[in-house]
């Protein structure tokens, strides 16, 4: 009789293919996976407790740094659930702005996702394409807030500046060119039978224990949940633009890879329609208890400087109450509940990481397989550790 | 308002004991009932009313008021896109509430982590440890009793915000 032992093995924290600093202890029955528990927390820097000593806008920077590879996306989950809670009206130009760069951001987010999930595959020309077409939308980062990744970018009530003139000129470009990246991108993967053979199959997981573990965005919809906050619980003007929602049949890492890619293109399709929309007009709310000054108001007047320095130094006062607002961010359901007492600082400020709850689900969808498909499994289900450690 | 809303009439007429408050704001409908009903309450509003999944279990701190802690669900109803919040109130000297884990895989971790920053405690759960803290970690950072800068220092003055 062979005996057997059960094996404990330590991955990460510092391993290429968790993502950043995840730390798996993963028990092996000879290479079958038995049991994992993961340890998170490295990353840990108390986002929520921070926001409680700060002025509304003064949390808008802290955002950016939970999903450092959808920074907009956050900046949007929280100026909604604020501006909710105001019960304030943004106006249209900057309602549209946001929707461009709000699928930007998936683009820039799924991009890095195809990128490593082939890397970690083994399939290592995807990740150089692919960094290449980030890198425009980096460069439109750039171009707009200054910064390629903090993009600091929305305010409550509407943008922190208006759109540089070339702005619809390099999106058109990338409307225009990133389709036919999508194509190579398929054309190196879809039929690939190396991509296949170690994505069909792998880290199934039901419609019914999807929804049981709370997993939400693209990993719920490859299990075949038709589901997406852009089109059931609209926001920014979403029930206005004509997008698919693509849904899974399988359940395993090759569906939600489809499911990624349709997405993808529907972004590109959306930020189209968008632009036809893009109309010049004021890019913040009038209401200038909240808002900040334009800036040759602040540097031209006294009254543009005090003005300015109120809300810098002071914040602005909200109503009482609670709120939660979800978004469809690339990752899966991003939600702010902020409950305020009628202060210049929120009472509490929860942030409902979609990467964290996705997380809980690996032990489910990794049982019983082997260990080179957890690389694959981690690679799926698109985690950042700045999201899941807050 | 929230006495139009279909689960809230529901929750009323069948916990009608149970239901502290129901109120509507921007749009949200609240509900605050008794923490010892929670995962009955919870499992109405799954199993007969279609909300599915379970967003969010997060907590509050109301320090200096009576009771102290508010745990809040927040459930999505697939099928009918609804969302519904229910609160329930936790006290400081009794610091404990049933968990949600039988009912959905996903409060594990969310209960984990509000016991973690917050402490309270989940009776029946699985695997109460702390999730985001070192094991060794002594108290529970999001308490509003629990100072910005760490135990050991003292607070900052030079700051306007």
């Amino acid at each position: 009789m062979a005996s057997t032992e059960i094996m404990t093995l330590n991955m990460g924290p510092q391993h290429p293919s968790t993502h950043g600093v995840l730390r798996l202890i993963v028990e092996l029955d000879g290479e079958v996976i038995q049991k994992i528990t993961p340890h998170i927390g490295y990353l840990h820097r108390g986002v929520e407790k921070l926001s409680e000593h700060r002025t509304y806008h003064q949390t808008i920077p802290l955002t950016d740094r939970l999903d450092y590879l959808a920074p907009m996306s956050n900046n949007l989950g929280y100026i909604l659930a604020v501006e909710k809670l105001l019960a304030l009206e943004v106006p249209e130009r900057a309602q549209v702005a946001r929707v461009i760069m709000n699928e930007m951001t998936r683009l820039k987010s799924h991009l890095v996702w195809i990128a490593c999930h082939a890397l970690d595959i083994g399939a290592m020309t995807v990740f150089i394409y692919a960094f290449r077409e980030r890198e425009k939308v980096m460069e439109l980062y750039e171009n707009i807030s200054g910064a390629r990744m903090t993009s600091n970018f929305f305010r409550v009530g509407g943008l922190s500046r208006d759109l540089p003139e070339d702005f619809e000129a390099k999106c058109q470009e990338i409307v225009d060119t990133f389709p036919g990246h999508f194509d190579t991108y398929e054309g190196l993967l879809t039929k690939n039978t190396i991509w296949v053979q170690r994505t069909v199959g792998n880290g199934v997981i039901s419609a019914e224990d999807a929804i049981d573990y709370g997993i939400s965005g693209p990993a719920l919809r490859g299990s075949g949940v038709d589901i997406d906050l852009r089109r059931d619980q609209p926001y920014c003007g979403y029930e206005n633009y004509d997008f698919k929602v693509p849904v899974g049949e399988n359940c395993d890492t090759f569906d939600r890879y489809k499911v990624r890619l349709i997405e993808m293109r529907e972004s590109v399709k959306i930020i189209a329609q968008a632009l036809k929309k893009l109309k010049p007009g004021p890019i913040l709310a009038d209401a200038p208890q909240v808002c900040y000054p334009p800036k040759e108001s602040v540097y031209n007047s006294i009254e543009g400087l005090i003005h300015h320095f109120k809300i810098a130094s002071e914040g602005f006062p909200v109503p009482e109450g609670e709120v939660y607002q979800g978004v469809e961010a690339p990752k899966g359901e991003l939600g702010f509940y902020i409950v305020s007492d009628g202060g210049t600082k929120p009472r509490r400020m929860r942030i409902r990481p979609p990467s964290f709850v996705n997380l809980g689900a690996i032990e489910k969808m990794a049982k019983g397989s082997m260990l080179p498909d957890l690389v694959a499994i981690i690679g799926t289900l698109d985690i950042v550790l700045g999201e899941i450690d807050r | 308002m929230a006495e139009n809303n279909r689960a809230v009439v529901k929750l009323q007429e069948r916990f009608a004991d149970s239901v502290l408050e129901s109120k509507e704001f921007r749009g949200e409908t609240t509900v605050v009932v008794k923490k010892e009903k929670i995962l009955e309450v919870l499992k109405c509003l799954k199993q007969d009313l279609g909300y599915n999944f379970l967003t969010d279990v997060t907590a509050v701190d109301y320090l200096g008021q009576e009771p102290r802690f508010m745990v809040v669900y927040h459930l999505y109803s697939i099928p009918n896109k609804e969302r519904i919040r229910i609160k329930a109130p936790v006290t400081e000297s009794d610091c404990t509430i049933d968990s949600a884990c039988a009912l959905w895989k996903t409060a594990d971790w969310l209960e984990r982590e509000v016991y973690d920053l917050m402490g309270i405690r989940f009776n029946n759960h699985p695997n109460m440890v702390r999730i985001l803290m070192t094991d060794d970690w002594v108290g529970h950072p999001l308490r509003k009793d629990y100072p910005l800068q760490g135990p050991d220092r003292e607070p900052y003055k030079g700051r306007l915000s």
